[in-house]
Formats: C-alpha cells, structure tokens, sequence
C-alpha cells in the first residue's frame, strides 16, 4: 500500500459521510403526495433563498458600495451606476499605508500559523498515540486556555513589553496570538489524529520503524490534510485578530490590515471616507472568502471537529 | 473497505511488551512519558509565557495602583503603591464604580441577547440545511461567508449599513441614528453580531444533526410523530451535546466581545461600552492597576460561565466522554456502508 492509498483510505470516513446523507434522503424521504411535495419543496426553496439573502446581502452591498465614486456614494441602487475603480487606487495610493499594512497581516497571521502547527503537531501527537499520566487533565488546560479573553493578556503584555522595548514589533503580536492559536492548533489535531488508525504506525514499528519514524513517515503524511485544515483555521482566526494587534502597535508602518482599516479616516471628521473602507474591507475579506469557497469542506469538518464528531 | 478501530494491544514492540498485570491499551512504557513530556514542553512552556505569566502578571498589578501626585516637597512624584484590594473595591463605588457596573450590565445584556437570538437563528438555519438537497454545498459556502469577514471588517461593513443615510434607515424608511449612543447602538450591535455567529451555531447544529441515525425517525414516523414532535422529541434531545459545545464557545467569545463595539459605534461610548473596551480604554490611560482589575474580573466571569456548563450542565468540551461512542458510530458507519453496498 502506498502512502497516497493509505491517506485516501484515511480520509474515506469523510467521503462516506456524504454518501451517507444521500442514502438517508432517498430512504428517510417518505412518499408524499404530488401536491404535498411541491408545496414542500417551495417552502425548502423560499427558505433558501432567505438564508443565501441573510448571510450574502451585506457582504454584497460591501462589495456594491466599493465600486461607486466618491460623489453617489449615498445611492441606494443594487448596481454601482457609473462603475468606478477610484476607491481601489485611493486605498493604495500611499497615505494610508495599506498595501504594508496587508504585508504586515500576511506576515503575524504566517508566522503564528507556523509556530502554532509545529507545536500543535507535537502536542497533538503526544496526546493521541502516547500513554502518560495527567493526559486528560493537560488536554482540558490546553482547552480552556483557549477561553482566556484577549484583553486579559493584553493589559499585562503590553507592559511587559513596553519594558522590553517591544512595542512596535511583530513579535509584540505573534507571542500574544500565540495564546488562541496554540490551543486551537492543538485541540484540531487532537481531534484528526484520533480518527486516524493506529494499526498503521504499529505494523510501520513491527517492521523495525522507531516511534519518531512511524510518527514522520505513516502518521505525518495521512494527517496531511487535518494539519492543512488547522493551518487554515489558524491563519484566519490570526488574520482576523484585532485587540491585540490594536494595543501593541501605534506605528502605522507595523500596523496590521484590520486595525489599518478601522482607522481610517477622511479629511473631515464628519465625513468619514466609507468608500475607501469599504473596498479596503473588500480586499482584506476577499482572500478569506475565496479560501472559505476553495476549502469549505475541509474548513467546515475542522470546525465541527470538537463538536460533532 | 472499512476501517475498523479494533482494540488492538497498542505498544507491543517487540522485546519491549506492555507491563503485565494491567489492562492492555493502558499500558505505558517509562520512555513514552519522557517523550511525551518532551513533546509537550513546548506548547506548555510557551502557554505558561501567554497565558499564566499575563494572569499572574494582571492579578498583581491589579493591586497597585499608579500615583502622580506632588509630595510633601511640592514635587511631582510618579510611581506605584500598593492599595491591596483598593481596586476592586473601587468596582463598586463612585464614578469608576458606575462606569464598571454599566460595562458589567452591557456584556452580560450583549451575551445573552447574542447568544440567545445566534442559538434561535442557528438552530432554524441548520434544520433548514438538513433540509436542503440541492444546492447544498452552496449554501455551505455561503454560510461560511459571514464567519470569515474579519469582525473589524464586519464593524465597518455594518457602521455603513446603519449610516443615518445609510440603506437600513432608507429600507424601513426611519431616521434613527443608529451609531450615536442609546438603545438603537445597542440593537446595532446585536444585529451585527448576530448575522456574523448564527451561521457558526447553524454549522455546528447540523453537524449534530446529521450523526442522528434516520432509523429513529422512521421508527417515530411510524408511531405517528409529526414534523413538531420529532423535532422535540428527537432532534432537540440528540442535538443537545453539540448545541451546549456551541452556546458555551459563543458565550465565551461573545463575554470577550470587544472588536464589533469599537469599530462600529466607537470606543468610550457608555451603551455600547464592554467589559474588554473598558479594560483597554483604562490600559490606554496608563491606570494599570484598574486595567488589570478590570481584566481580572472579566476571567475571572468567563472562568465562572465555562465551569458552570462544563459542571452543571455536564458540557463535554474535550470529547474525552465522547471517545467511546465515536467508536460504536464508526462500527455503524461501517455496517451501514457495508448495507449500502450490499443493497447497490
């Protein structure tokens, strides 16, 4: 067996679950009369249609008041009337720093994502293959660490580092987040590595494989794709991070995306440059949402790992 | 093909078979927990460094407290006293007192409210899901979308919907002024948070439902249960566990609410003014000691919520209760696939 049929295998149980909700739609569905159905099938319809008009009607009139000009920016047509570009090129053109700012993201969500995986691996790995003691009672400490508010380790931290001189820094963001990433990297792996077989890694051992060696060559690579979930998951809960990013930074070449655009503010007080927010936003949503449209059923198991599984 | 968890005898390498005398599968090797120790100090270590020093850290600051002042010279003086329990007394009287008795009443009005509209939507959107045969995965995306718009973004996004000219108050034909103070900035917020968290409860929800075996309902269909029957007879029960996971994450979560607020009606202003904003606002005003304090309450309010659904209300957060049944399902899974196939 090779690698890619054993991960094929492993993730099998994700395949069948759909498949199982098919059986179930064509078994449980009893046999209502014509006029019965049709009536049900409005009403599932009309319900839809709710749901897509819920969740996509803000994001949509985001996305619609983004591409009108400055000066019909308070029109309430569903179409930008004279389509315009003029607040995508206002948002780079340099005053606002924003096109750092998108770096700056990139880089604090990239690298709290890499550290919280690499330990998250190790972690997840000891606590789902190894037998020790206090395992459950570790387990539940990594967990409601991941209830601590933010603004708990902010007050202290930002003292602390103002002492070392750290604000201003990236690492004064990538250690705090570090306290939400780490448990959800953990828990997700947990969770995926538990589901996967041991028999694998045991028959890797009869065949004179190490533990170290069963664990990168058979249990590294078949939970490749929960590790790819939990990065995703990672760098968006990062990505989207904003208290800490908030108090540690007031420079605004460091700044991150979502703090750059909250303050963003017209040459009046009063007049506040929607426009220009709201591409901003467009551009900062944009790349998660094509994430969330590639990697929707991955990102939905990670989320309902802990849940409903 | 199906995969099969058997309880095979784990850690039987050879030359190095489990302790005898105990249950195998429970067996451990003095060197496994040398290497799990190993494995785990670094995500203690770093947690200890994020999480434990800032709680320590708050506790004792949150006894100190900041004088400048001008001493017996006539100098202006700055540094820290110890006043023991000074701000915590402070929660509760005078100017502070009520600024932090109304941040107190707005995250547990925000919470409640949220939590109880997010659980009412989410349960509607994931029954409708469940639902939904076609077009499935579509909504699906669609679902995530408002997850995955950063809560900054989505303050803005909202900020702009309720703008007094803005395309809520020309959809109900109102002039309120939605992002000024009182009770319309309230409803703002609790609009906005809600779109954002009701699709996460629904996702959870219908992944809850979607493990509840068809037999049941067949067999409630034959007894003559009704559409409102089933649902509270079957799926409200079985959903249970997975709504209190969900409700217990969005209370928590909703009890640290800070971003939303501040972006869309701003810092400072006192309807909209949680628990988090406060603490932040004082931070910012270099007055440490009550920052901490304020800080210190808060964890001290969500450790209190978390204990209360993990004791009384029996909330299995790390699956550990739910190891077992994982296993019985998986054996289901197999055999019904095995039907499946069978039938096929």
């Amino acid at each position: 067996m090779t690698i890619s049929e054993l991960r094929s295998l492993a993730t099998d149980s994700g395949t069948r679950g759909g498949k199982r909700t098919a059986d179930r739609q064509n078994a449980g569905a009893p046999l209502p009369t014509k006029k019965k159905r049709t009536w049900r099938s409005y009403s599932v319809y009309a319900g839809l249609v709710l749901i897509f008009a819920y969740c996509l009607a803000p994001f949509y009139w985001m996305i619609v008041s983004s591409l009108r000009r400055t000066a019909d920016i308070f029109d309430n047509t569903l179409l930008p009337a004279p389509f315009s570009l003029e607040n995508y090129v206002k948002v780079f053109d340099g005053s606002t720093m924003f096109g750092q700012a998108l770096l700056n993201s990139l880089i604090v969500a990239g690298t709290t994502t890499v550290f919280a995986l690499v330990l998250g691996v190790f972690a997840a790995y000891a606590i789902s293959r190894l037998n020790f003691r206090f395992k459950s009672v570790i387990l539940g400490v990594i967990i409601a660490t991941s209830m601590f508010p933010g603004i708990s380790v902010v007050v202290p931290l930002l003292r602390f580092f103002t002492d070392l001189g750290w604000i201003n820094t990236y690492q004064a963001m990538i250690i705090p987040n570090l306290s939400f990433a780490i448990p959800l990297a953990v828990w997700n792996l947990t969770t995926f590595m538990k589901q996967l077989p041991f028999d694998l890694e045991e028959a890797a051992m009869i065949d004179g494989c190490t533990k170290w060696q069963a664990f990168r060559k058979v249990l590294l690579p078949l939970a490749a794709p929960g590790v790819f979930t939990t990065a995703i998951l990672t760098f968006i809960h990062s990505w989207n991070e904003f208290i800490i990013a908030l108090s540690m930074i007031n420079d605004p070449k460091i700044q991150t995306a979502t703090v750059a655009i909250s303050k963003f503010t017209g040459a009046t007080e009063f007049q506040a440059p929607f426009g220009e927010q709201m591409a901003a936003g467009v551009i900062v949503t944009v790349p998660l949402v094509i994430m969330v449209l590639i990697f929707q059923r991955r990102i939905v198991e990670g989320l309902t790992a802990g849940a409903g599984k | 093909m199906t995969v099969t968890t058997a309880p095979a005898p784990r850690n039987q390498t050879p030359g190095k078979p489990g302790t005898p005398g105990k249950k195998p599968g429970k067996s451990r090797t003095p060197g496994e927990g040398r290497m799990a120790a190993m494995l785990l100090s670094p995500t203690l270590l770093v947690l200890a460094l994020v999480i434990v020093y800032p709680l320590i850290s708050a506790i004792h600051q949150s006894l100190f407290r900041a004088e400048s002042g001008l001493d017996a010279d006539g100098f202006v003086t700055e540094g820290e006293a110890f006043v023991g329990l000074a701000n915590y007394a402070d929660l509760f009287v005078g100017e502070s007192g009520r600024r932090f008795l109304n941040a107190f009443g707005n995250t547990t009005f925000f919470t409640v409210s949220t939590v109880l509209l997010e659980t009412v939507l989410g349960l509607c959107l994931a029954l409708a899901m469940n639902r939904a045969f076609r077009g499935r995965s579509f909504l699906r995306a669609s679902i995530l979308v408002p997850w995955a718009v950063p809560t900054a973004v989505s303050g803005l996004l909202w900020r702009w919907i309720f703008q007094s000219d803005g395309i809520a108050n020309t959809m109900l034909g109102s002039e309120i002024l939605w992002t000024a103070e009182g009770t319309a900035s309230k409803l703002a917020v609790i609009i906005a948070e809600v779109w954002k968290t009701a699709p996460f409860i629904g996702l959870l929800v219908l992944a809850g439902m979607q493990i509840i075996p068809e037999e049941v309902y067949e067999a409630a269909k034959i007894d003559g249960a009704g559409w409102w029957r089933q649902l509270g007879s079957i799926t409200l029960p079985l959903v249970k566990p997975t709504l209190l996971v969900a409700v217990l994450f969005r209370m928590l979560d909703a009890l640290r609410m800070f971003d939303l607020p501040f972006v869309l009606i701003g810092p400072g202003k006192e309807s909209v003014e949680t628990l988090s904003m406060l603490a932040w606002d004082e931070s910012n005003q270099l007055r440490y000691g009550s920052a901490s304090a304020f800080a210190v309450v808060l964890f001290l309010y969500v450790a209190v919520v978390a204990i209360v659904f993990v004791k009384v209300l029996g909330t299995d957060v790390t699956g550990a209760n739910r190891l077992r049944p994982v296993k019985n399902r998986q054996k289901r899974k197999a055999t019904r696939s095995q039907k499946a196939e069978a039938t096929r």
